[in-house]
């Protein structure tokens, strides 16, 4: 989901909590922002767009699963004066978002592209228990189209058990899982990843090193995504566990089972966002009501709101007049080993300042920003890495389905200026996507291939 | 050296990172199309004839060309409807960027996006072991590879300059004179390896189309040498 920023009134404690939430798409929620009090220049204005983005990550019947919520903005007052500065700075936000989804993207492919071991098969994880090693290819249709229903189903739960945790105010709960899965991400994924990186260089390490360097990594990280910390630092730590995530979704799912996967959650972000008795839904209208911001450890903002006069990366806390507070959450789900199951949600909350405060004293400048669910930014990225792992079209299909992506997601952005609520951010994106991954890999592949061996060129 | 223009010219802006991509995806959406018509040609027809396979590769690729162009007026329709959604939003009513920039972005996008496909296998292929031409073909591949993606993607900037300024004032003439460029520079690779027959002429075309674009967009000799006198 994608939603916007607004501010919230209070302080949000829950800034750093993770939830981990079954990585549902949350619907980008366009907030308007609030008009600025400030008279201070258009900066003020910065174009809200909430976009709820939660995504839903396949559910671990014993784990948790991130999923993030949006949380709907609210509008304040000066709606239609920020409806308009909302669409002026619309490039501008749409491009805040885009550099962290190619970031990730551009992460993934270069890990899947140099080392071997993610597009190794070493065995599916317990939510798609269906082979795919069947002779026949209604067979192995039919095994992926029951795996996809195992995950789907899996993420349905733990979605509800989320909501349901939300609405029963088990915040402590909530937050606990959040923590445990974020911990369970950094540190022992990254203790993977790093193992396999250096074995693809056949560089040493010795033990020592490799504690001193996880722990330093893993705990800076706890710090920036479940308290304060920097903006720029918090949105690449984000972005590194929305790729690790990713990287371990690629090899873990088998082939035709993600393309199911893929097309069967947009569908499912698409209701859960959007019918009245959606869960993502309720969550956000939940967290409206109560005027709080969505679990922050799922979502990613892209801007942050400043306190006054402090250039503190605060989340909450803002001026009496705004209150819209959009906060996307993002679920990521992990996909373990049989062994645990959590869920772990982290949210990015980078708060951007991007607003110097000018007057200090009351305003407090926000720059609203966009928020992004992390669960998108996982799809997206396994979509794209998948077609760099498999594809026989390589580069090419790559680069279709990447610039696929991000004009599905100007589109998914436009549509939340328009519509102005929560968006399900995965819908459009993935849909394109798909098309042409397949698409490019079966037809201009071999138009391509044919023109580069005569050196033709169109 | 088209990296370098997107870097120095359109990376500040926001919108015309839009642009750009849209540019990309419509040039990819054509490129889908006229592979789409090849492919069915060619599963239609017979695999072992050789001078029919040949054929129908012309064919696909003049096919190719038209169905870009297409997709550039295409493109610069939905510019136009954009521009006046801007004009209106905007406070001083001017848009904040203008129809010649974007055919300058847009072009950038259909050449980027091009050379991107024609080069970046290569690219991936040339980073391994291998000789170059081994097997009788030519040992400048690479490089003639990557001077023709070079000047292909300088045409594509400059045609869409020339085309959208053909389409605001009506031009006919500059519309079909892009579109026969075009399909003079695909028709010319034809002639390779012959490397002197295909990229030499697409250089001087190159130049005139530069030079033609330059003058559309308001410069003259006059600005040049200022410009070039004052720097130096």
């Amino acid at each position: 989901m994608i939603t916007f920023m607004n501010n919230s009134d209070s302080e949000e404690e829950p800034c750093n909590e993770r939830t981990s939430l079954m990585s549902a798409e949350s619907p980008p929620v366009p907030s308007y922002q609030d008009g600025l009090q400030a008279s201070e220049a258009g900066e003020a204005q910065a174009h809200r767009k909430r976009r709820a983005g939660s995504s839903r990550g396949p559910n671990n019947i014993t784990g948790g699963e991130t999923s993030g919520s949006g949380v709907p903005v609210r509008e304040s007052a000066l709606e239609n004066e920020e409806e308009e500065l909302t669409l002026k700075y619309g490039a501008k936000h749409v491009i805040m978002l885009f550099v962290p989804v190619t970031l990730c993207m551009i992460v993934v492919v270069a890990t899947i592209k140099s080392v071997r071991f993610y597009t190794e098969k070493n065995g599916q994880l317990i939510y798609t228990p269906f082979s795919e090693d069947t002779p026949s290819v209604g067979q192995r249709l039919l095994n992926s189209v029951l795996n996809t229903i195992v995950m789907i189903s899996v993420i349905i739960v733990m979605t509800v058990f989320l909501v349901l945790l939300y609405k029963y105010r088990c915040y402590k709960f909530i937050h606990g899982w959040l923590i445990l899965s974020s911990l369970m991400l950094l540190f022992l994924f990254t203790y993977i990843y790093l193992g396999e990186v250096l074995k693809t260089y056949n560089v040493a390490m010795d033990y020592p090193t490799l504690f001193i360097v996880i722990w330093n990594f893993g705990a800076v990280g706890m710090i920036c995504i479940h308290w304060k910390g920097p903006l720029q630092l918090q949105q690449a730590y984000l972005i590194m566990i929305s790729a690790l995530m990713a990287l371990v979704f690629i090899k873990y799912l088998p082939e035709w089972s993600a393309w199911v996967i893929l097309g069967a959650i947009s569908i499912y972000d698409l209701m859960a966002v959007l019918c009245p008795k959606g869960p993502l839904r309720m969550l956000v209208e939940t967290a409206q009501e109560r005027n709080e911001p969505i679990f922050p450890a799922l979502i990613y903002s892209s801007a942050m709101m400043w306190t006054v006069g402090l250039a503190k990366p605060d989340m909450a806390a803002r001026g009496p007049s705004q209150q819209t507070w959009d906060a996307a959450e993002d679920g990521r789900e992990q996909l373990r080993s049989p062994s645990h199951a959590e869920s772990q949600m982290s949210e990015t909350r980078s708060p951007v300042p991007t607003c110097p405060v000018t007057s200090l004293e009351e305003l407090e400048e926000e720059e609203r920003g966009v928020k992004l669910g992390l669960g998108d930014f996982i799809f997206y990225s396994v979509l794209v890495g998948k077609a760099a792992a498999t594809a026989s079209g390589d580069w090419n299909t790559t680069l279709a389905c990447f610039v696929a992506i991000l004009i599905g997601l100007c589109l998914t952005l436009l549509l939340l200026a328009v519509f102005k609520k929560a968006l399900p951010a995965l819908p459009i994106s993935i849909t394109f996507g798909l098309i042409f991954y397949f698409s490019t890999d079966n037809l201009v592949q071999p138009f391509m291939d044919t023109l580069a061996s005569h050196q033709l060129y169109i | 050296p088209a990296f370098g223009l997107f870097i120095f010219t359109i990376a500040r802006d926001p919108l015309r990172i839009i642009i750009l991509i849209a540019g990309a995806f419509f040039w990819l959406v054509s490129l889908l199309l006229s592979s789409l018509i090849w492919f069915i040609a060619v599963k239609a027809s017979d695999p072992q004839d050789e001078r029919l396979q040949k054929g129908l590769l012309i064919f696909g690729v003049m096919f190719s060309v038209l169905l870009q162009e297409a997709f550039r007026f295409l493109y610069y329709k939905l510019l136009r409807k954009a521009i006046e959604g801007l004009v209106a939003l905007s406070e001083d009513g001017c848009s904040p960027i203008s129809i010649q920039q974007m055919a300058y972005v847009a072009g950038v996008g259909f050449g980027l996006m091009s050379g991107a496909f024609s080069m970046i296998n290569l690219l991936a292929d040339a980073l391994g072991p291998g000789t170059v031409g081994i097997h009788g073909d030519s040992q400048l591949y690479f490089l003639t590879s990557a001077f023709m993606t070079m000047v292909l993607i300088f045409l594509h900037t400059f045609w869409g300059i020339l085309f959208f300024h053909g389409c605001e004032h009506r031009r006919w003439w500059e519309i079909t004179a892009v579109v026969i460029m075009h399909l003079t520079v695909s028709g010319l690779s034809f002639c390779n390896p012959m490397y002197v027959g295909s990229l030499v002429p697409s250089y001087l075309l190159m130049a005139a189309a530069a030079a033609w674009a330059y003058l559309l967009s308001g410069g003259s000799a006059q600005n040049l040498r200022r410009f070039l006198l004052c720097k130096c």
